[in-house]
C-alpha cells in the first residue's frame, strides 16, 4: 500500500513513537540502575524472623515441598542407588476382586479383547437410568451413553449403512472421542478399502481417523490413507517426519536418502536432497574434527558437534575451525613471505570444496543452496581476504546485487569491470577519485580511461 | 468478567485492563472454590486405593497440581513417592501405583507395557489410573478427575490444557469441546447461571451447544447468577494480536522468562546471587499487581519511585524509641521486607528484559511489525525479515514475523515464499521443512492464491463433495484454515488508529497502547462491540469477513 508518508525517521521519530526506545542510552534506564542499587544497599534490621517471609527454595530454585522439587528429590535419590533396582517378587497374592474392583486382568486384556465393551466407574452419580442391558439401545441412546462414559456395545451395529448412520450420528454430536472411538469400531469391522472410500465424504470424521492414526503410530496404515486420497505430499513430509525418530547419524543419512524418492514438492525436493547432502557432509567433517588437536581447536573447544546444525552454521563453522587451522599451520614455515596471498588462497580451498566439489552438493562451483551473497557475508565476517570475497562475489548472478555487494566490501576489481561494462565513465570517475592514487585499481582505472577503443557513454 | 477459554496462554492481560475501568461491576466471585472442590475430589479418589502408593504424575500436571494439592496433601493421604511420568521403565518398589494422567494414548500404551512386564516378572502389583480432565475413551475401566479449571489469579481462569490449540486447530480433533463445556457447566454450578452467552467461531459454538446439553439433563439452579456475561471466542479469530510483540511488562516478562501456570523462574542475573527462583507472580505480589499492565516505558519510573517510597518508609525507624520500633516490628516491618523483596526482583527482572530486548534489536522488530500491521512499506518489512532470518536471531521471531506478514497481506507473493522459506530451513535447519507444512495447514504463513475469491473457492469444493468418485481433495477442503481479511477488518474496525496529537503512554485512552499507539487488538475490540450492543446487530459485515459462525443466547 503506497501512501504520501515523511521520510522514514521524520515518521518514526514523531510524536507516536518518542514515547519510548530500547536503547541502552535511555534517561529512565539509567534510573533504574540508580534504584537497583539503591534497593540492593537498603539496610535492613536483624534477620532471623525473616525465614517464614521468604519463599524456602531449594539450591534448584523449586520452592521447597512443591511437587516438582519431590519428584526431583525421588529422582536423585534413585540415583545415588538408594532406591532398589529390581522389582521384588511378592508371594501374596494383592490381585484380588474386591475393593476398587480395577483388576490387573481387565486393564490388560482390554488391549487385546475383541469385544468392545466398557464400563465406567459411577463417580457420585446417583440414579441409574435403569438400562443397563446394552444390546437393546437405539443408535441415540448408544452415543448418548458414549457421551456419558457409561457401558455401551457397537457390536449390534452390523450392516453398513448401520455402521455410517452410528459414525455420522457420533459427527453430529461434536464430541471427538465418541467419533473416535466409532472409528476404532469402523476400523476393526470394516475392509480397509470401504473405510477409506466413505472416509473421503466425510471430512470432520476423516481428520480425526487421521489424528488417531498418528496418535497410535500406525505409519504403514496413514500412508495408505494418504495414498488413497491422492495427498502424496503430505505421505511424503509424514515419512520424511520419521527422521527425527532415529538418533544415529548414519542411519539418519540413509533415512534421508530412501527419502529422495518420495513424492514432494519440487521445492520441497530440492531441501530434501539438501538436508541429506548436508548430513552426509557432517559426517566426515565430525569424524575429522572429533579427534582434531591442533591449535584452534585448543584455544575454541567446540561446544557441540556439527552434526545436524542448520547450513548456514555449518558453513560458519568451517570457515572458522578450518581457515584457522591451516592458518597456524603455516605460520610455523619461514618461507611465508614467498607464499604471501597464494598460500592464504590454497588454505581456503576446503572452504570452497564446500561449494566445489560434486560429492557435497554435486553442484560445481557455478550453483549453491546458498545465495552467493550470503556467502560473501560470511566469509567476510570471518575474515576471509578479499581475493576469496571477490571469487564469490562475481557469482552472483543478480547484477545490481552484485554491485552493491562488491560496493559494501570494497571488491575494486569487480567494480571497476562492472563499471566498464556499463560503459559509465563518470561512475568510473567518481570511484576512481575515492582510491588511493599510487594503488593499483587506481591504475587501472586510469589505463581504462585512457584507451581510446572504449566508447563511454557519458 | 470476561472469559477467554481459548488462549493457550492464560494470560487475557489486556482484558483485565478493560475491567477495571468499569466501576459498575460487580466484585470478582472467589474462584478459590473451584480449588477447594477440585482438591476434594482428588482426595476422594486417592482413597479409594486405601494404603501406601506410589504416585505418578504427568510432566504437564505437576505446576497446576501444586497449585491445588501440594505435597503434604499428597503424603496425608498415604502417596508415598512422587514420579513424573517419563514413557521408560520404572524404578519403583511400591505395590500400589497411582498414575494422574492427561488422556494420551501414548501414556496409557506406556502404562499397560509396565503392567505387561510386571506380569512377566511375575511381580504383583494394584493400579489405578486417574485420567484429568476427563477420560477419554479407553478399554479399561479408569477414574476421572474432573479438574477443569485453574485459578491462576483473582481474576484469570485456565484451562492448562497445552495441547489444546494443536489437537483442536491444526488435527481438527474435536475431543477438547466437551472439556469446555464442562469447565463452563462447572463454573454456572458453583456459581449461578450465566444471563447472557455471546460466541464467534466453529469451536465455540460446538462448546456451547455441549454445554448447552450438560445444562438441560443437569439440575436446575436457581441461584442469582454472579457472572452476567459469558464470551465465547476460537483463537483462530485472531491470529495477528498474538503474533505481535508484547510491549507491557507482564507481556515482557512471558517473552523472556515463560510465565507457566501463573508462576516464573528468575536466574541468577535477575536475583543478584548465584540461585535460581521460582515465584508466583499474581495480584498477591502487591509490585507486580500495579506494573504488570503497564507499558515498559512506565515501569522504570514506577519502580524508582517505589524504591524512593522504601527507603523512606525504612528511614523512618532512626527517629524511633523503643515502643515504637517494637511497633514497628510487629505491624510494618515484615511488609516492608517482602515489599523489597519483590522490588529487587522486579528491577532485576526489568533490567534483564532491557539487556535482552537491546541486543535483540528490539525498536527495529517492533517498527517493521507496525508497519506490516498498516500496511506500510511491505517491501522494506521483507527486507528486514530476511536480514533478521540471514542472522539466525530468533527461530521463533523470525517465524512471527513471518506468519505476521502472510496474515496481513492475505498470503505471501509465491517468489518471495519460496525464497524466505529456503532462508529459513538455511538458517534453522532442513526439518523445519514440517513446521512450515503445519503453519500452512493451519493459515498462518501461506502463499496468494492467484485470482482466486471466495466463491470460486467454494463452488469447487462444492463439486468435490458430491463427487464421491473423486480420490482427491484438494488443500482447501482438508485444511481448516480460514481466509484473512486482516485489512477490511481493520478499516472497519479502526484497528490502526491515526493519532493527530501526541499518544501518551502513561495515561492511555484506548487499548492501543498495549502496542505503543500502533494497533487495537482484534479480539478485544470485538468482544467491546459486541457487549456495547448486547449483540452482533450493526456488525454484519464484520462477522461476515470472519467467515460467520456468530451467535449470541439470552439465559440459559
Amino acid at each position: 500500500m503506497s501512501r504520501a508518508k515523511p521520510e522514514d525517521d521524520e515518521y518514526w521519530n514523531s510524536s507516536k513513537y518518542r514515547a519510548f526506545t530500547f536503547e541502552d542510552d535511555d534517561d529512565e534506564f539509567s534510573r533504574l540502575k540508580e534504584s537497583k542499587r539503591a534497593v540492593n544497599s537498603m539496610l535492613v534490621d536483624d534477620d532471623e524472623d525473616d525465614v517464614e517471609d521468604v519463599e524456602r527454595v531449594s539450591w534448584s530454585g523449586e520452592p521447597v515441598e512443591s511437587i516438582s522439587w519431590s519428584v526431583k528429590e525421588t529422582a536423585s535419590s534413585i540415583r545415588s542407588g538408594s532406591e532398589q533396582g529390581f522389582p521384588r517378587i511378592d508371594t501374596t497374592p494383592s490381585l484380588s476382586k474386591q475393593g476398587s474392583g480395577y483388576s490387573l486382568s481387565s486393564l490388560f486384556k482390554a488391549f487385546s479383547e475383541s469385544s468392545v465393551r466398557a464400563y465406567a466407574p459411577e463417580l457420585r452419580r446417583p440414579r441409574s437410568d435403569g438400562k443397563d442391558f446394552v444390546s437393546d439401545l437405539s443408535l441415540d441412546e448408544t452415543i448418548r451413553r458414549m457421551q456419558k462414559g457409561r457401558g455401551f456395545s457397537l457390536e449390534k451395529f452390523r450392516s453398513l449403512q448401520d455402521k455410517l448412520l452410528l459414525l455420522d450420528k457420533a459427527v453430529s454430536a461434536h464430541d471427538g472421542n465418541v467419533i473416535t472411538a466409532v472409528l476404532i469400531y469402523l476400523k476393526r469391522s470394516l475392509s480397509k478399502e470401504i473405510l477409506f472410500r466413505e472416509l473421503m465424504s466425510r471430512e470432520v470424521a476423516l481428520r480425526h481417523y487421521i489424528h488417531f492414526l498418528k496418535e497410535t503410530g500406525e505409519q504403514k496404515l496413514l500412508m495408505d490413507l494418504l495414498k488413497a486420497l491422492g495427498r502424496t505430499e503430505d505421505m511424503a513430509l509424514m515419512q520424511y517426519k520419521e527422521h527425527l525418530n532415529i538418533k544415529d547419524e548414519g542411519r539418519r543419512k540413509d533415512f534421508l536418502k530412501s527419502c529422495l524418492s518420495l513424492p514432494f514438492s519440487q521445492d520441497d525436493a530440492a531441501h530434501v536432497q539438501d538436508h541429506y547432502t548436508l548430513l552426509e557432509r557432517q559426517i566426515i567433517i565430525e569424524e575429522y574434527d572429533k579427534k582434531a588437536v591442533t591449535d584452534v581447536f585448543k584455544k575454541f573447544p567446540r561446544k557441540a558437534s556439527i552434526l545436524n546444525m542448520p547450513i548456514i552454521t555449518t558453513l560458519y563453522y568451517s570457515c572458522f575451525y578450518h581457515y584457522g587451522e591451516l592458518e597456524q599451520s603455516f605460520k610455523h614455515k619461514e618461507n611465508i613471505p614467498a607464499l604471501g596471498a597464494r598460500a592464504k588462497l590454497r588454505s581456503w580451498s576446503d572452504v570452497d570444496s564446500l561449494f566445489n566439489t560434486k560429492n557435497w552438493l554435486g553442484y560445481t562451483k557455478k550453483r549453491s543452496p546458498i545465495a552467493f551473497h550470503r556467502v560473501v557475508d560470511i566469509l567476510q565476517k570471518n575474515s576471509a581476504p578479499v581475493q576469496v570475497l571477490q571469487d564469490y562475489v562475481n557469482l552472483i548472478d543478480d547484477p545490481e546485487l552484485k554491485l552493491s555487494v562488491a560496493l559494501k566490501y570494497k571488491c575494486h576489481d569487480v567494480i571497476i569491470n562492472t563499471y566498464r561494462d556499463l560503459k559509465d565513465r563518470q561512475l568510473l570517475v567518481s570511484y576512481r577519485d575515492k582510491l588511493e592514487q599510487d594503488s593499483p585499481e587506481y591504475r587501472k582505472i586510469q589505463e581504462l580511461l585512457s584507451n581510446g577503443q572504449v566508447r563511454w557513454k557519458n | 468478567m470476561f472469559i477467554s477459554i481459548y488462549s493457550p496462554a492464560p494470560v487475557v492481560w489486556h482484558l483485565q485492563m478493560a475491567q477495571t475501568e468499569r466501576r459498575d461491576a460487580p466484585g470478582l466471585p472467589d474462584f478459590f472454590q473451584l480449588k477447594r472442590l477440585a482438591r476434594d475430589q482428588l482426595i476422594f479418589l486417592l482413597e479409594e486405593l486405601p494404603g501406601k502408593k506410589d504416585l505418578f504424575i504427568d510432566a504437564d500436571l505437576m505446576s497446576p497440581l501444586d497449585r491445588i494439592a501440594n505435597v503434604t496433601i499428597l503424603k496425608q493421604h498415604e502417596v508415598d513417592k512422587l514420579y513424573k511420568v517419563e514413557l521408560k521403565p520404572i524404578v519403583s518398589g511400591s505395590d500400589q501405583l497411582c498414575f494422574l494422567i492427561r488422556p494420551r494414548i501414548k501414556t496409557v500404551k506406556w502404562i499397560s507395557d509396565l503392567v505387561n512386564s510386571d506380569k512377566t516378572a511375575g511381580r504383583f502389583r494394584r493400579y489405578k489410573i486417574i485420567f484429568t480432565p476427563q477420560k477419554f475413551y479407553a478399554y479399561v475401566t479408569t477414574d476421572e478427575w474432573n479438574f477443569y479449571i485453574l485459578p491462576l489469579d483473582d481474576d484469570i481462569l485456565s484451562l492448562e490444557l497445552p495441547e489444546f490449540f494443536r489437537d483442536t486447530f491444526l488435527e481438527g480433533d474435536q475431543r477438547w469441546m466437551t472439556t469446555g463445556g464442562g469447565a463452563l457447566h462447572l463454573l454456572q454450578s458453583v456459581y449461578g447461571s450465566f444471563s447472557k452467552v455471546y460466541g464467534i467461531g466453529r469451536c465455540a459454538k460446538m462448546v456451547y451447544e455441549s454445554w448447552r446439553e450438560l445444562t438441560e439433563e443437569g439440575e436446575q439452579r436457581t441461584r442469582q447468577p454472579e457472572f452476567a456475561k459469558v464470551f465465547l471466542i476460537d483463537r483462530d479469530v485472531d491470529y495477528v494480536t498474538p503474533l505481535c510483540s508484547q510491549v507491557v511488562y507482564e507481556g515482557l516478562v512471558d517473552d523472556i522468562f515463560r510465565i507457566k501456570c501463573g508462576s516464573v523462574e528468575f536466574g541468577p542475573d535477575v536475583t543478584s546471587s548465584d540461585k535460581s527462583i521460582k515465584v508466583m507472580l499474581t495480584s498477591q505480589d502487591q509490585v507486580f499487581s500495579e506494573i504488570r499492565n503497564e507499558h515498559f516505558s512506565n515501569v522504570f519510573g514506577f519502580l524508582s519511585q517505589k524504591a524512593k517510597n522504601l527507603q523512606t518508609a525504612y528511614d523512618k525507624r532512626r527517629g524511633m524509641d523503643i515502643q515504637q520500633m517494637k511497633a514497628f516490628v510487629a505491624d510494618e516491618l515484615k511488609g516492608l521486607k517482602q515489599e523489597h523483596r519483590l522490588l529487587s526482583l522486579h528491577i532485576g527482572a526489568s533490567e534483564s528484559i532491557m539487556k535482552k530486548k537491546t541486543k535483540q534489536d528490539f525498536q527495529e522488530l517492533l517498527k517493521t511489525e507496525h508497519s506490516l500491521l498498516e500496511g506500510f512499506e511491505t517491501r522494506e518489512s521483507i527486507a528486514y525479515i530476511e536480514e533478521h532470518i540471514n542472522r539466525q536471531v530468533s527461530m521463533i521471531d523470525s517465524l512471527r514475523l513471518l506468519c505476521l506478514l502472510s496474515i496481513t497481506e492475505n498470503g505471501l507473493l509465491s517468489k518471495d515464499y519460496r525464497s524466505l522459506k529456503a532462508q529459513y530451513l538455511q538458517s534453522y535447519g532442513m526439518d523445519h521443512l514440517l513446521t512450515f507444512a503445519n503453519l500452512r495447514q493451519l493459515g498462518l504463513l501461506e502463499e496468494q492464491q492467484t485470482g482466486e475469491t471466495l466463491t470460486v473457492m467454494e463452488s469447487k469444493v462444492g463439486k468435490l463433495v458430491n463427487d464421491k468418485t473423486v480420490g482427491k481433495l484438494t488443500d482447501a477442503f482438508s485444511s481448516l484454515a480460514k481466509k484473512s481479511n486482516f485489512r477490511a477488518l481493520s478499516k472497519r474496525l479502526a484497528l490502526v488508529p491515526k493519532y493527530g496529537e501526541e499518544y501518551d503512554l502513561r495515561v492511555p485512552r484506548d487499548m492501543a497502547y498495549i502496542f505503543s499507539g500502533a494497533y487495537v487488538p482484534l479480539s478485544c475490540k470485538l468482544i467491546e462491540q459486541v457487549l456495547e450492543r448486547d449483540g452482533w446487530t450493526g456488525l454484519e459485515e464484520v462477522t461476515r469477513m470472519l467467515n460467520g459462525q456468530e451467535f449470541a443466547v439470552t439465559g440459559l
